[in-house]
């Protein structure tokens, strides 16, 4: 296991490698000059190749890369064209927000999907956005019951009621995709497990049915349940970027789609950066966590 | 009676064939939805087809003094948007660029991540490696993430969306075939083929892509819908279509500012997308029912 575990790090330094390759080239090789495409078509020459020399743009494409990629390795992203400060401290303030969104929609989807494994559940086709507006206009805008945007109210809010009050309408928004995922593939995990001939066995043993439907049962269907989980948080992540738009809510998300609409690109590859890294450590912990759930599994 | 017996014999002769459709009836008979779902697909697909020739309004033609009316309002089936435009015209012209771009990217995403997962399975070495490592390393971004940001680097529009699209899709399609593709390599219809010295491309056209039809074929029409929710996404951040273009996301989008006072200006556009990519769902899982005989 420890073996496996060192070998699994090692391996995430060319995937890492690969995706930082991946955003600089994205944000680089578009057609334009980034100084230009960033200052607007107003600029002067003169501030254009302040910029240029300030970004490094006048250098060959791998030694910017590697400028780039020291800095980020020291932890630094660069600062921000558009905010003046440091894109790392911004990145991760709001990543915070973004878990927390995250978290509570993963824990949400799972424990619901989980719970209505047994009924049959579809492919999600709602968009999440839309499902989000309609949310928004019936509990909050007709019923009045929860905020329609933000983390906090403006006046008098902080505490934790406040946020939880916001938290509701956008993680049940973010959750409702990956709750028919997480229902469909429970319970065909669990039909199948139910079917085994040491169920049978359990049964005719005189096995409570509760007994046997969650310890014979739910117990060796959870490793296709956790793939799956660890998929959605991943998705989950991803797709926080609507859902965070349509609420307003402070997360990666909406600060990455303002990077993009300001063109401010240091901004948008470090927010690419952080979720992408949490996105592999992610499916990383899942593969840990097969060895511990299943002891059949063992990683040579 | 001889007309009878005529027709045993046609029917022994398409016994297959006619086994083919009894299982198409059976499968047809448990899942009524898929036929539910297939109807409202055609109706679509011809609508936005027949869109130039239908009876609508200009789609994008300004009306301020009638903006924002209800459904129902005379001349106006399905009410206006904010500009006074005919919802009924924008949601049947929205249809072609939604339906397209979807179909579209997920074609493009078909053939890229097809092309690579043969090359892939069949032949190892450094190909496989940069296949495989290149498909890992795409899969390490959250999808939509991906999407966003190639889409900031090319620049918003719908063709820029639709190829950042294909590029976080087409991962999908290569880890499927390869599975096949490797699977079939070791097979002895394979071996055999290749000990009577059929070059690779003989064994790839004839003995290996006809067994990937019906694998990648459930794959895309389960994957077109969810290309079209990626488009609308895409569109509603305002990454994708531009205005005035009509389309399922951006309308949404531009509603989302209205949706108290006129919510149908949101709900319509919203209900397009769900029902379509819902019909979609249900075809394509008839689909795998039918070809996958794996699924029972």
């Amino acid at each position: 296991m420890r073996r496996y575990l060192a070998r699994r790090l090692l391996l995430l330094v060319p995937v890492l490698a690969g995706v930082s390759v991946i955003i600089f080239m994205v944000l680089h090789l578009a057609p334009g000059d980034p100084a230009e495409i960033m200052l607007g078509s107003q600029a002067t020459r003169e501030d254009l190749a302040r910029l240029r020399a300030d970004l490094g743009l006048n250098e060959p494409l791998h030694v910017q890369y590697l400028h780039w990629i020291g800095h980020v390795a020291r932890g630094d992203l660069g600062r921000s064209l558009w905010m003046k400060r440091a894109v790392l401290g911004e990145v991760l303030t709001r990543f915070r927000a973004t878990l927390l969104l995250t978290a509570t929609a993963l824990v949400l989807s799972t424990t619901i999907g989980v719970a209505l494994g047994v009924a049959a559940a579809t492919r999600p086709s709602m968009p999440s956005f839309w499902l989000g507006i309609v949310l928004m206009v019936v509990f909050a805008l007709r019923l009045g019951w929860l905020p329609a945007s933000g983390m906090y109210a403006p006046h008098g809010g902080g505490d934790l009621g406040d946020l939880l009050s916001h938290l509701v309408l956008p993680a049940v928004t973010l959750a409702a995709a990956s709750v028919t995922i997480v229902a469909r593939l429970t319970r065909s995990a669990m039909l199948d497990t139910l079917g085994q001939d040491y169920v049978r066995t359990a049964r005719a043993k005189g096995v409570s049915d509760r007994a046997v439907v969650l310890r014979h049962g739910l117990g060796n269907a959870l490793v296709p349940i956790v793939t799956v989980v660890g998929v959605q948080a991943g998705y989950l992540l991803g797709g926080a970027v609507l859902t965070e738009t349509v609420f307003a809510w402070p997360g990666v998300g909406t600060l990455m789609v303002q990077g993009i609409l300001a063109r401010d690109f240091p901004l948008v590859q470090g927010c690419v950066l952080v979720v992408a890294l949490s996105f592999v450590l992610v499916n990383l912990g899942v593969d840990l966590l097969y060895a511990w759930l299943d002891p059949r599994i063992r990683y040579e | 009676m001889s007309e009878a017996g005529a027709a045993a014999v046609t029917l022994a002769r398409a016994a297959p064939e006619a086994r083919r459709r009894h299982a198409l009836g059976r499968l047809a008979g448990r899942n009524r939805l898929a036929i539910v779902g297939a109807l409202a697909l055609l109706l679509a697909v011809s609508a936005a087809l027949l869109a130039p020739w239908l009876p609508l309004a200009d789609p994008d033609a300004v009306d301020t003094p009638n903006r924002l009316r209800p459904p129902l309002t005379a001349g106006h089936t399905l009410g206006t948007d904010e500009f006074g435009r005919d919802l009924l015209a924008r949601l049947v012209w929205g249809a072609r660029v939604s339906l397209t771009a979807g179909a579209l990217s997920a074609a493009a995403a078909m053939l890229i991540g097809v092309a690579l997962g043969v090359l892939g399975g069949f032949y190892t070495g450094w190909i496989e490696t940069v296949v495989m490592r290149l498909t890992d390393i795409l899969m390490a971004f959250p999808y939509v993430l991906l999407a966003i940001a190639i889409v900031a680097g090319l620049g918003p529009g719908l063709r820029n969306a639709m190829v950042a699209i294909a590029i976080v899709g087409f991962p999908f399609y290569t880890r499927l075939v390869r599975g096949v593709v490797l699977s079939l390599r070791e097979r002895e219809f394979v071996e055999a083929a290749r000990a009577l010295g059929a070059s690779d491309a003989v064994i790839l056209g004839r003995h290996v892509l006809p067994h990937l039809l019906s694998p990648v074929i459930v794959a895309f029409s389960l994957d077109v819908g969810a290309k079209i929710l990626a488009t609308a996404g895409l569109s509603f951040l305002g990454l994708g279509t531009q205005p005035p273009t009509a389309d399922w996301g951006s309308m949404l989008a531009t509603g989302r500012q209205f949706v108290i006072l006129s919510p149908h200006v949101v709900l319509l556009p919203g209900l397009a997308i769900f029902v379509i990519v819902l019909a979609l769902n249900l075809v394509g899982d008839a689909l795998r029912d039918l070809l996958d005989p794996r699924v029972g």
